[in-house]
């Protein structure tokens, strides 16, 4: 999930009004930006809908590691498209913030100071080009568990949103999953490369649903606003029992000695992830936290002087267009 | 963090004839690189042939408060549409 432990505020506003708006959120309608809605509404959904946006802008960084070293024409072609899709979707999800009332230098601002969280799964480092397999087949396989169903939100930006990135983001598993089959298809070698790829990543992944949530009083706000559908163990659930089968048919073990077929509830039995490293990487010690933030702090500094260029240029030709009128 | 790029609305036109569609927003400093950026950010799968850009400030919505006096009395006219008319199979298709 992009957005994890997205905390909901609770909310102080009239209650006549507070059960109106609840009330239309029962009724399966959309909340639009101009609308009346709980300032908490409004201040849950900037927190999830930005870290979901900076997570999308962060993960550029694992897979573009691998453009100029992918082994074919073919292969660096399908990771660029897929790197500019991310990049995409992390605009989609900035427009749908900023019509809660948020500018985009703020947001931008509060990842680049650390206040804002991106999802912990783009910490982890990929070594070789089968982690681009994985991270194609697993961390956007876990990403669309969530956002399917987040389709259905009840924020009609947010919703629009997530109905174009889930458009798209069938391919960036796809293409995961194919470039996993080669591997696992090729030489010995090749086949070992793809296991450990899935051994790295295959907790890192589970953790990105984040820590059970059944009992979390933020989790039942937000399930009540409809801005989160189902619980974090439900998708995770969701997403082992549609994994298990798929690294079966590629020959890979799946690296959790507990997996077992469970009949009675129709779906695997599996290892909870380490939490203490989850706790770890999004306190900022995750193998990648320093490079990542170091990134895009390098990133926006660097553009500052293009960005104020392009800004400056416009300016003087829209003074020259109205001295010519 | 002293300029950031004006807001504009982005309208595209698909393949098959139909009006330009608001498809989202982006940020860029002016008409010709929203364009750009547009094309970028809406049109990667081939979905459109023309594109539209609008500065955010220059458009004038109606207010969600007047969705009522607006929009309801449409509701009660029943009669503009087609199928309010009992129309004689013996006439054939009309």
């Amino acid at each position: 999930m992009y957005a994890q432990m997205v905390k909901s505020e609770a909310s102080t506003d009239d209650p006549a009004l507070l059960a109106a708006f609840q009330a239309r959120i029962d009724a399966g309608e959309k909340i639009e930006p101009k609308e009346w809605m709980p300032e908490a509404y409004r201040k849950t959904l900037i927190r999830q809908i930005g870290q979901h946006a900076h997570s999308e802008i962060v993960g550029q960084l694992p897979e573009g590691n691998w453009i100029t070293r992918a082994p074919t024409l073919e292969r660096k072609a399908i990771l660029l498209a897929k790197v500019q899709d991310e990049a995409g979707h992390g605009l989609y999800l900035y427009c749908a913030a900023e019509t809660l009332g948020v500018s985009r230098d703020d947001l931008t601002e509060q990842l680049l100071s650390g206040r804002m969280k991106y999802s912990s799964i783009f910490n982890y480092p990929t070594l070789t080009w089968a982690d681009i397999g994985a991270v194609g087949w697993l961390v956007d396989g876990a990403a669309i568990m969530n956002q399917v169903p987040l389709q259905r939100t009840s924020f009609g930006p947010y919703s629009r949103a997530m109905i174009r990135i889930c458009k798209e983001e069938s391919f960036h598993q796809r293409q995961g999953y194919d470039l996993m089959r080669a591997m696992a298809t090729g030489t010995a070698e090749q086949k070992a490369m793809a296991q450990d790829a899935l051994n790295r990543f295959w907790y890192p992944s589970l953790m990105m649903f984040g820590p059970s949530d059944k009992d979390s009083i933020h989790s039942t706000q937000s399930m009540a606003w409809r801005i989160k559908i189902n619980t974090n163990d439900e998708l995770r659930q969701k997403f082992v029992d549609q994994t298990v089968p798929q690294a079966q048919y590629l020959g890979l073990t799946i690296p959790d000695e507990n997996l077992k077929w469970n009949e009675e509830k129709q779906g695997w039995d599996f290892s909870e992830p380490d939490w203490s490293e989850f706790y770890e990487v999004l306190k900022g010690n995750g193998p990648c936290n320093t490079d990542r933030m170091e990134a895009r702090q390098r990133a926006w500094r660097d553009g500052e002087w293009f960005r104020e260029g392009l800004m400056a240029h416009a300016r003087k030709s829209a003074a020259r267009r109205v001295a010519a009128e | 963090m002293s300029s950031e790029w004006p807001l504009w609305e982005v309208f595209i036109r698909g393949q098959h004839g139909l009006n330009h569609r608001h498809v989202g927003s982006l940020h860029a400093p002016d008409a010709e690189l929203a364009i750009r950026h547009a094309r970028d950010v809406y049109t990667r799968r081939n979905e459109g042939v023309s594109i539209w850009v609008v500065p955010s400030a220059q458009i004038t919505a109606s207010s969600p408060s007047e969705k009522g006096p607006l929009f309801e009395p449409a509701n009660d006219k029943v009669y503009r549409h087609p199928t309010f008319y009992d129309i004689p199979d013996e006439v054939g298709h009309m």
